[in-house]
């Protein structure tokens, strides 16, 4: 399969007042045509900032170096105007809140319309049009009479529905979704998922789910990547990760997680918290919540290497993880 | 066992303005909800955005006052207690709340915040006794004793809520409700904090209301579990038994539609979404609230609200069809 995109060494820093703290270290991955790929990471592993910097949403004091390469135009090498042409065309993002990212103050079909029109200069008439057509597409029942609405009408599925209409109207490539579903009542989270599933699969659209629900990836990725401290630590099929997890982080993801269908004596976290960017740990920034941890990853950082069945790990330790059974 | 907290057709409705020259909207936040917590036990109750489980909680607590109904602690009524009564029943009843963050003063240290409700409920302590109180609950909750001049916000959310918890184990509390105490916080952190309310529980002799919208979460740590939906109780039961066989219609699919940490089995799974979302508690559908999502409606549902009915043990569902329905075999 393709690939239709291509992260190289991204950087992303962040400057402070008097310091400079970096969000996101050395990440490279590709997309291919029609996957879901899951990021999965706790706070502040830097799984959302990686692709703010990718559609250039960073804030103000965030800067970028690196490659992220969409066919043969990089996105992070070129000056914000130019990058409007790609973003919303060829690469879209949703997120947590969708009310954060629709306009209070225009209708929805003014909103969606207005995609159409500057990406795809086709007339007004017909944008409104595509776009009621598209919310019929996204289950948004009795599309034409909620496209006169406006976002604090609609309840945060159906403003989540709008978001992903609007992500969906030029056939992206590729949709980043950055915990789409978080903020949803579980019933409408399942109708979300099977939507995400179903539009891929329809519209040929890479997905990129950022998240930090291991039940959410289960279902839905192809592949998944985990983070932590900035940098990938594993990467894989989604059922290397959970069958056979490489990383002793991956493994504490899924010991963490609580399963509806099985009532456990006890959960078996991992120590400790997620490091602080600011004073990360030498080393292996893992190391002071691993188990299997030994004097090399102290002083070492272990870098992110083949470990066979083209998967990738980040650890020194080469032993037998616990492999309990988690699910 | 005895039951330690009862409630008895409990009600609580919003007024909330619709503007200067309309009429009040009435929200019916809880309405008949009956039930007991036994001692030593932990009671989960789930349900989505609007079902009234927080109000709920409060309502138990009484920061909230019911509109009609009673809550019966050890069989005393403490709904209608005055005020300065119900602060000393609170060392027996204690709350832990979702956002730790948030529900830490910033200008207080943390020996100070876990030391406040001795200050009100047992002010007889002596200074250097109300310390050693708060060292060993910070050592329960697993804080070092260093951190005991430290201010909130030097504090990540685990610790924030390890700091909330004990405060609330400080009075040595009988009762703790625990609204949606991992929600914010990182899975590793989540498991972290899990374990230690169960670790607590077994230590102190708790007994935990649990309230969550996570199934996963409830079905980890309680006994019984209550279904609530758009203010009504629609289902209680044993834990296992709720998720193995569940028999109300709303229970079922809430149960199909939870993420499973399990590619394989997430993957076979026919997700049979609900359609529609949780109708405004402002306008409830008249008869079963839950009629307008569910499949198996018929035109009694409209018509009547069902009873909650005795489903055999101690299990109570509300459905008009739940009989004909469990012999179709479980979700």
């Amino acid at each position: 399969m393709t690939n239709v995109l291509s992260v190289e060494d991204l950087e992303v820093t962040f400057a402070l007042h008097e310091s400079e703290v970096r969000a996101v270290n050395d990440l490279s991955f590709t997309l291919r045509q029609g996957e879901t790929l899951a990021v999965v990471g706790e706070s502040g592993s830097g799984k959302s900032q990686a692709f703010l910097a990718i559609m250039g949403l960073l804030a103000q004091n965030g800067r970028a170096t690196g490659r992220a390469l969409l066919g043969d135009v990089d996105l992070l090498n070129m000056p914000a105007g130019r990058l409007d042409a790609y973003r919303g065309r060829d690469i879209a993002m949703i997120f947590q809140d969708p009310m954060t990212s629709l306009n209070p103050s225009l209708r929805v079909r003014t909103q969606l319309s207005e995609v159409l029109v500057r990406h795809q200069g086709i007339e007004q008439e017909q944008a409104t049009r595509e776009a009621v057509a598209m919310l019929e597409r996204v289950g948004i029942p009795e599309p034409a009479k909620r496209a006169n609405a406006y976002p604090h009408e609609l309840s945060g599925g159906m403003r989540q529905r709008v978001m992903i209409a609007m992500a969906l109207l030029c056939k992206p490539k590729i949709l980043i979704a950055d915990e789409p579903t978080t903020a949803l009542d579980v019933t409408v989270q399942a109708q979300m998922l099977d939507l995400f599933k179903n539009l891929t699969r329809d519209f040929g659209t890479a997905l990129v789910m950022i998240t930090h629900d291991l039940g959410v990836v289960a279902g839905l990725a192809d592949r998944m990547m985990v983070m932590y401290g900035g940098r990938a630590v594993e990467k894989g099929t989604v059922d290397q990760l959970f069958y056979k997890p490489r990383h002793p982080y991956t493994l504490g993801l899924l010991h963490s997680t609580p399963h509806v269908a099985v009532r456990a004596k006890r959960l078996d976290p991992i120590q400790g918290l997620p490091p602080s960017l600011e004073r990360l740990p030498t080393g292996c920034a893992f190391h002071p919540r691993c188990a299997f941890r030994f004097e090399r990853c102290f002083a070492e950082r272990p870098p992110l290497l083949d470990a066979g069945d083209g998967r990738l790990k980040a650890c020194w330790y080469e032993g037998p993880l616990d492999y309990e059974e988690v699910a | 066992m005895p039951d330690l907290l009862t409630i008895d057709r409990l009600s609580k409705t919003f007024t909330i303005s619709a503007g200067l020259f309309s009429q009040p909207l009435h929200l019916k936040a809880l309405q008949d909800i009956s039930f007991s917590v036994k001692q030593g036990e932990t009671l989960g109750i789930v349900g989505e955005s609007g079902c009234g489980k927080s109000t709920l909680g409060r309502c138990i607590l009484q920061l909230l006052a019911p509109d009609e109904g009673r809550v019966l602690w050890l069989g005393e009524d403490i709904a209608r207690l005055p005020d300065e009564a119900m602060r000393r029943k609170r060392q027996d009843l204690q709350i832990i709340f979702q956002d730790p963050l948030a529900s830490l003063n910033p200008r207080l240290t943390v020996g100070e915040i876990i030391a406040d409700p001795l200050r009100t409920l047992m002010p007889q302590l002596k200074s250097a006794e109300r310390r050693q109180r708060v060292l060993r609950m910070m050592e329960a909750v697993g804080l070092l004793p260093e951190m005991i001049n430290r201010y909130p916000h030097e504090f990540s959310g685990g610790q924030a809520q390890r700091i909330g918890i004990a405060r609330a184990l400080i009075t040595e509390p009988k009762l703790i409700v625990c609204d949606e105490p991992v929600s914010a916080l990182d899975v590793s952190v989540q498991a972290q904090i899990l374990n230690l309310l169960a670790d607590l529980k077994e230590q102190f002799g708790l007994t935990l209301i649990f309230i969550s919208h996570n199934l996963s979460v409830v079905r980890h740590v309680s006994d019984r579990i209550l279904v609530l939906y758009l203010g009504r109780m629609v289902e209680l039961a044993d834990g296992d038994e709720l998720y193995e066989d569940p028999k109300h219609p709303y229970t079922r699919a809430l149960l199909t539609a939870v993420p499973i940490p399990d590619p394989v089995r997430a993957r076979q799974r026919n997700i049979d979404a609900l359609v529609g979302e949780i109708p405004s508690p402002i306008n409830p559908p008249s008869g079963c609230p839950f009629r307008t999502r569910c499949r198996y409606e018929i035109g009694l549902c409209a018509e009547q609200r069902p009873p909650l009915e005795n489903a055999g043990g101690e299990r109570l569902v509300a459905c008009h069809r739940w009989r004909e329905l469990g012999l179709e075999g479980g979700a």
